[in-house]
């Protein structure tokens, strides 16, 4: 990606965050280094599902797989494109432990209407994940 | 279980949870297999300022929760007192967006629970249960000691 492109793309990821009050509910945020965008959940007491353990809530740990696919569609979407959430899958592979967590996206195949995308999340580190999400999602005209 | 422990323990885990309490879940009702929670509309939890509609993700998190209420539910207590459970896997179907301001309301059924895994299906509305803004299937490990 060139200079001007990333610089565009980084714009287009904080519109997207910045615009979604739920996002900073969760506390999410996410950096660019070059074109790949990672999500950044640092750790927060109200994220609790489980407080035995501690453990992220389920329901936590999909949103943030869900907002991962959302803002890196933003990224790569150009034109003024927003998209929605179709279906998601989500698989629950180890507990989210009371850890900054991160996440990345894999566009498996983007068409004129609908975007197949792959997320997975992390703690320590990408090679051991602890959710991953498939997904499909609606590109439709925003105007 | 009882009618009384069941109300208690469903209480116990919108009031008790964390992220339960940070979302302002409240319990609609609780039986045996079966548990229903709603979500009250809230500025903060908005996924769309253009059209104030409640996240995707606030509705990803009643579902698990109430999944979670139904399967726990679905024990016999009094015979496994410390079972307890964790999502393996949650499907989700979007069908359309909540109303604008809309509070969601999410109802589940553990349809199958074995030593295993408790399987449960859930819909998640605005208005009535009959026009869905989510369908959902999930499995639970269940975890005995």
């Amino acid at each position: 990606m060139s200079e001007p492109a990333a610089q565009l793309a980084a714009e287009r990821l904080q519109a997207f965050l910045e615009g979604v009050p739920y996002v900073r509910f969760l506390g999410l945020r996410a950096e660019m280094a070059g074109d790949e965008m990672t999500a950044i959940l640092p750790f927060a007491p109200h994220l609790i599902g489980n407080m035995m353990i501690p453990a992220l809530h389920g329901g936590v740990i999909g949103a943030m797989l869900e907002l991962t696919a959302l803002a890196q569609l933003a990224v790569i979407e150009e034109s003024a494109r927003a998209a929605k959430t179709i279906d998601v899958t989500i698989d629950y592979l180890r507990p989210g432990l009371a850890l900054t967590s991160y996440a990345r996206a894999e566009v498996r195949k983007i068409g004129r209407q609908i975007a197949s995308v792959h997320v997975e999340a992390w703690q320590e580190t990408p090679a051991r994940p602890f959710a991953a999400l498939r997904g499909h999602f609606l590109l439709s005209d925003k105007g | 279980m009882t009618p009384d422990e069941m109300q208690a323990m469903a209480a116990h885990m919108v009031a008790s949870v964390p992220q339960a309490h940070a979302l302002g879940l409240t319990l609609v009702s609780v039986g045996p297999s079966r548990g229903a929670m709603k979500v009250p509309w809230r500025e903060d939890l908005v996924g769309d300022p253009a059209t104030d509609v409640i996240a995707g993700g606030v509705v990803t998190a009643l579902i698990d929760h109430c999944c979670g209420l139904a399967a726990v539910s679905a024990f016999d207590r009094s015979v496994d007192p410390t079972v307890s459970t964790a999502t393996l896997d949650l499907r989700i179907d979007y069908m359309r967006p909540a109303a604008p301001r809309a509070d969601v309301t999410c109802e589940a059924h553990c349809y199958k629970l074995t030593r295993t895994i408790a399987f449960v299906r859930a819909t998640a509305f605005d208005a009535t249960s009959d026009d869905p803004v989510a369908t959902a299937q999930a499995a639970f490990i269940v975890k005995r000691p």
